[in-house]
């Protein structure tokens, strides 16, 4: 047995684990890596499968009105405005009672109060989109139609968004169930951002004989602002990419139109209704453009909304 | 002595207080509304037959959902299969040695990238990657869709439940003369097991509720899925399916598929947070 025996040497090795080490760092780092790749591999796959609608179109296809599959002539800007016009509603409806319920949760709401409530929230949020659906084609479309619209058109019907017929199904209607679905977000995420707002903060304005809500307003919001318009963005985020609750109640009517009460129709949507019914390559191309599009709006606007977030907590970090 | 402008300020503080309540009270009460219509409508054709048959055609009563049941339970085993293990990897990277370095910050921000990522770009690009090449649907590609989707919730989750691990049973494993990788596999691991599991739970629970990736990958059967390479019909999707249909029939059964679908989301989303809080007490 001589200590140059080359099995030896490696069975040595092995005992003082260095390759073990290195080998388990590395297939964990791997593991990691891999997740990187995944997401290049998403965004590289669908500009190569998006090639021919990109190269005919160019820009164009951002602001074409036309959507005719047999003319093989495309444009995405029906469904961008559906989309565009959906969320916004939707942030409009959520933002002020997300808020508000954050506001509740982080400062008035009593502990052993505040645990169960948030667990309903995170439920709220479990609830998959087909469920929204159901719901909204079955409960709040006929409401729209019957109680909900012909309110609104009777009492706002002098402003261009309320008037037309009540059909149920249209933007206002899918405006509503977004709204539902993105509120967990923005609940959570400014309750987060809320409560890392310094409590000497609040301390300081109270001993000088603020009230609550005063204290709330000029010591806790202001300092909080860029993180709770991160969960605002990050709603958006979410909102934008939503399909099937939007695709069940918004009518999928490529239309350009003022009334909120129209059918419309959104990106995630016409994908989803239109994909496996798209015969030829260049349709199914330009489906995937539309896919594209989405995929990029919502990683920039999610960047945006990490980045402001980031700056709230990343502020108070080690200061409480 | 109050003044008048005491008065004011005193109202808008209870009025705005209150509308922060009013809030939360109308968040509350759209999550039990929700819960009650489900059951509500689900509940009459809730039966045996719903977990046992198959689909009936129109026109004939009865017929359940047995194969869309079995096909959700296939497809989210092979998520899991795909994305248990890679998001797991990619969570133990970010806690024992991406802490701070570069690397550690792409994966953490490629996870979070990827969980905003539209569900239906998702399914766009499970289309592209397999049903493509194979020429049609397929259970592997409702899958891979789904995996896809939990590999960041399992990243993030798994990194945050190996960070409540304290360093300290870290450097004392490492003083005993442990090597790293022991370390990490026989004392952190164990001591997170439990938050992984829920984590693992809260994640397949998420995904099974998914349809718009499933739209065009899994696709849908009438019939029982046999292999890898057939289409196969999941409980989201016939909701879909049953709900936009015409008839009458099919609503109730859609209604009761969303009660299912939702008891299940729900009593994973309470056992998993049973396990953690039992760790915590």
């Amino acid at each position: 047995m001589n200590s140059a025996d080359p099995s030896r040497e490696f069975f040595h090795f092995f005992r003082k684990s260095q390759l073990l080490n290195f080998l388990f760092k590395n297939g964990v780092l791997l593991g990691a890596l891999s997740i990187l790749g995944v997401t290049l591999l998403i965004a590289v796959q669908l500009v190569i499968h998006s090639h021919l609608p990109i190269e005919k179109f160019g820009f164009s296809f951002l602001w074409k009105t036309v959507w005719d599959p047999v003319g093989e002539q495309f444009g995405a800007l029906t469904f961008l405005y559906g989309t565009l016009i959906t969320s916004f509603l939707a942030l409009l409806l959520a933002v002020p009672i997300g808020l508000g319920m954050a506001i509740f949760l982080s400062e008035l709401c009593p502990w052993w109060l505040s645990n169960p409530i948030s667990f309903m929230v995170e439920l709220l949020a479990a609830i998959p989109s087909v469920i929204y659906g159901i719901v909204g084609i079955f409960i709040l479309v006929p409401w729209m139609r019957n109680s909900g619209e012909a309110f609104l058109k009777s009492t706002f019907g002098f402003l261009p968004f309320f008037k037309g017929t009540p059909y149920g199904v249209g933007m206002l209607t899918a405006g509503i169930i977004l709204a539902i679905m993105i509120l967990p977000f923005i609940i959570s995420v400014s309750r987060e951002v809320l409560l890392a707002v310094p409590s000497t903060q609040r301390e300081a304005i109270l001993s000088l004989g603020a009230t609550r809500w005063e204290m709330i307003w000029v010591a806790v919001l202001p300092f909080a602002r860029s993180g709770i318009m991160g969960s605002v963005f990050l709603a958006l985020a979410r909102a934008l990419g939503e399909t099937m609750a939007v695709t069940m109640v918004i009518g999928n009517r490529p239309d350009i139109k003022l009334s909120l009460f129209e059918p419309a129709y959104t990106m995630a949507a016409v994908i989803a209704n239109e994909f496996t019914e798209a015969t030829s390559d260049f349709y199914i191309q330009s489906l995937i453009e539309i896919g594209l599009i989405l995929f990029v709006v919502t990683i920039l606007i999610h960047a945006l909304a990490r980045l402001l977030i980031y700056s709230v907590t990343a502020k108070f970090e080690g200061r409480s | 002595m109050t003044s008048a402008f005491a008065i004011r300020r005193k109202m808008i503080n209870y009025f705005m207080l209150f509308l922060t309540g009013l809030s939360s009270v109308l968040v509350i009460s759209i999550l039990f509304f929700i819960l009650g219509y489900i059951v509500f409508h689900g509940i009459g054709s809730f039966s045996p037959a719903f977990f046992t048959h198959l689909p009936k055609p129109v026109g004939e009563s009865g017929g359940g959902m047995a194969n869309a049941i079995v096909g959700s339970l296939k497809l989210m085993g092979l998520a899991g299969l795909m994305g248990i293990p890679l998001g797991f990897m990619g969570g133990l990277y970010l806690s024992e040695y991406g802490k701070k370095n570069v690397i550690g910050f792409c994966v953490r921000y490629a996870a979070d990238l990827m969980n905003s990522i539209p569900s239906i770009v998702i399914g766009i690009f499970a289309y592209i990657l397999i049903v493509l090449p194979m020429g049609h649907f397929s259970l592997l590609s409702g899958g891979i869709a789904l995996g896809i989707m939990l590999i960041p919730i399992m990243v993030r989750n798994s990194e945050e439940f190996l960070k409540l691990v304290p360093d300290t049973i870290r450097e004392a494993a490492l003083a005993l003369g442990l090597p790293e990788w022991k370390m990490v596999i026989f004392i952190v691991i164990p001591s997170a097991s439990r938050g992984i599991v829920t984590g693992i739970m809260l994640g397949l629970a998420r995904i099974s509720g998914e349809t718009a990736p499933l739209l065009f990958t899994a696709f849908g059967n009438q019939y029982w899925n046999r292999s890898l390479f057939e289409p196969v019909s999941s409980l989201p999707v016939m909701i879909y399916t049953y709900a936009i249909s015409p008839y009458e029939e099919w609503h109730k059964l859609a209604w009761t598929a969303g009660m299912v679908l939702l008891l299940l989301i729900l009593g994973m989303n309470i056992i998993s947070r049973w396990i953690f809080q039992k760790r915590l007490g």
